[in-house]
């Protein structure tokens, strides 16, 4: 009986109705103190099998980093199960270290004082990893995420975007089977951002490592995860693709296209509505249904094109959206 | 098998200690002003007993060396426990700057590695300092050399070290986790060294109860003392009493212990 979540098909993060509940205490005029439970997670449920990329997020204050803190044996959960790689995360919390991999957007587990590559020795004794598949793991990081120009400088002084990538490098060096990052392109430049990216991308490839994700940046989602969990209020409020999330709001594609003089007829095909003309050039938004390749076969019977433009619909919008109709429903925090 | 992982758990400790003395290396002068004003300090306390016989040559019972002697044993016990635990009330600190998160992610001790990540090795001044002063207190109070008194010299300061450590741990947690105050671990903690300095018979009657037998404190430097001056306790207390620290100090530690995975347990990290 294999439940250890080292091989295919078991699921290596599994949460059932987990909550966090924070007793908060709220004055009431000069000295009295009401003593008040906020839930910050009331009853996720989870499923991550082994080599997902999974997109976690939600608005302020959802919920998601005390989500990952309870994933991660930091918090002991008010409620409800979870394992993670078969254990249970506070009881387990030394075994489980050792195959998982955190970083914790904006802290450091880094040492402050020290030039970076003594974190990484030190992090290698403590994660009593053999020297051998340490200098491995280190020397792919070094070059992918281009640590060698301050692998000598003491981490107080590096940049915030060369720090998140030492931190990174840090989280992966004992090879975790889970990786957890919380906002890992907080605060970073376009090309610092690229590069975590590109990273996660890999990583995300090989299929061995599991990766869970929270961030703000959509970019980031729609580079690396195939599956999104939304969450709102402590609650999931959607769990699948991003396809899906479109087809649910109706989010649309559009095709711009120009033509040498204004065509005289227009094509008449379900799921797509002109949406503007300006001269030569029309507008149409295509249904979820409808296909691009059809309109466009149709239009190039319609007269001759000049230039044509797919655009994919924004997941900003839909994001937006989702948060927005979440946000309507009556707050489930202060029953 | 369990013993080599024993021992490279030791060995990993080690290399965090030998870190934190690089990181503070790395900041010189502040380092060793620390250590002088270390020193200085531990001068001062000593001061205050100087003055006090200057002005009283025998003090409830106990000459000038012999309360030299009580003062010593506790305070090297004192600054031990302070050199190793004393970070722990820093607690808040670690919250805050997320270090007892980064802590909670790796595969060792929470506790041990708090300690480790935050030694103040400025203290060490004060161990040396406590050392100096017992080895001139001994000579002058003309402590017998028997193995027994040896035997009682090395562990007295140890039995004083795990004492105030578990104390240092107890009262942090829970100042920390359920009163919200610093002010309770301070009156324990150095409340504690002040009354274990002095010989017990300078106290009152209720007070010296609470402290010596109710807390405890007696054992650390007191009752030990008096078998080493091989003197009868002007209280009456049977002198075997001076061997017994060693069971107090396992019991403190083993509550100190429970408070602590308690405490960890209700730990709620912070919202950002
Ligand atoms: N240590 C704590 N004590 C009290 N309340 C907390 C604590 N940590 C989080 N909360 C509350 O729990 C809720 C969820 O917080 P959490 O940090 O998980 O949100 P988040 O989804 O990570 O938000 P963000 O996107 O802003 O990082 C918030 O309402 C927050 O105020
Ligand atoms: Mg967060």
């Amino acid at each position: 009986m294999n439940t250890d979540g080292r091989h295919g098909g078991v699921n290596v993060i599994e949460a059932h109705g987990l909550r966090k509940d924070f007793t908060v205490r709220v004055r009431k005029g000069l000295l009295r103190r009401e003593r008040r439970d906020v839930a910050a997670v009331d009853g996720v449920d989870l499923a991550v099998q082994r080599g997902e990329l999974l997109g976690y997020l939600g608005p302020n204050g959802a919920g998601k980093s005390t989500t990952l803190k309870m994933l991660t044996g930091v918090l002991h959960p008010s409620g409800g199960r979870v394992s993670v790689c078969g254990l249970t995360p506070v009881p387990q919390r030394i075994l489980l270290a050792r195959r998982i991999g955190v970083v914790f957007g904006q802290r450091s587990q880094l040492w402050w004082d020290l030039p970076l590559r003594d974190s990484y020795e030190l992090l290698r004794h403590i994660y009593r990893v053999p020297a051998a598949e340490h200098a491995a793991r280190l020397r792919r990081c070094r070059d992918l995420l281009e640590l060698d120009p301050f692998l000598d400088t003491p981490v107080r002084q590096l940049s915030l975007g060369q720090r998140m990538r030492g931190e990174l490098t840090a989280a992966l060096l004992h090879g975790p089977e889970v990786l957890f990052l919380d906002e890992p392109t907080i605060g970073l430049d376009v090309v610092s951002k690229q590069a975590v990216r590109g990273f996660l991308a890999e990583l995300g490839q090989t299929g061995d490592t599991t990766i869970v994700l929270t961030t703000h940046d959509l970019a980031d989602i729609e580079r690396l995860c195939r599956r999104i969990v939304v969450i709102d209020h402590g609650r999931v409020v959607h769990d699948g693709g991003i396809d899906a999330l479109h087809a649910r709001y109706g989010s649309q594609r559009r095709v711009t296209v120009d033509f040498d003089t204004a065509p005289a007829a227009l094509p008449d095909l379900p799921g797509v509505h002109l949406e503007a003309t300006t001269g030569p050039r029309l507008t149409f938004t295509l249904d979820n249904s409808a296909s691009v390749g059809t309109l466009i076969s149709t239009l190039t019977t319609l007269g001759s094109l000049r230039d044509l433009s797919v655009t994919e619909p924004e997941i900003e919008e839909v994001i937006a959206r989702l948060y927005r109709s979440e946000g309507r429903a009556p707050s489930p925090r202060f029953p | 098998m369990a013993e080599p992982a024993a021992a490279s758990t030791a060995a990993i400790y080690r290399r965090l200690v030998a870190a934190q003395v690089r990181s503070q290396l790395s900041y010189r002068v502040s380092f060793v002003l620390d250590l002088v004003s270390n020193v200085v300090f531990l001068g001062a306390d000593l001061l205050t007993v100087l003055v006090v016989f200057h002005r009283v040559p025998v003090l409830a019972g106990f000459s000038l060396a012999d309360t030299l002697l009580v003062f010593g044993l506790a305070s090297l016990g004192f600054s031990l426990a302070e050199l190793i635990v004393g970070s722990i009330d820093h607690m808040q600190r670690h919250v805050r700057t997320g270090l007892l998160d980064a802590v909670l992610i790796r595969p060792l001790g929470v506790l041990w590695q708090l300690l480790v990540l935050d030694v103040g090795l400025r203290r060490v001044g004060r161990v040396c300092s406590g050392l100096v002063l017992l080895a001139i207190a001994v000579r002058l109070a003309e402590v017998a050399v028997t193995p027994a008194n040896l035997l009682l010299l090395v562990i007295t300061p140890v039995v004083g070290a795990v004492f105030f450590g578990a104390v240092f741990v107890a009262t942090a947690t829970v100042a920390f986790w359920w009163v919200d105050s610093g002010e309770l671990s301070a009156a324990l903690t150095h409340g504690g060294r002040d009354f274990t300095s002095y010989p017990m018979t300078v106290f009152g009657g209720w007070f010296r109860r609470l402290f010596a037998f109710g807390l405890g404190f007696g054992f650390i430097a007191y009752y030990p003392a008096l078998i080493l001056l091989d003197r009868p306790d002007p209280l009456g207390a049977p002198a075997w009493l001076g061997w017994c620290g060693p069971l107090l100090a396992a019991a403190a530690a083993t509550l100190a212990g429970l408070i602590w995975r308690t405490g960890v347990r209700h730990y709620r990290s912070t919202g950002s």
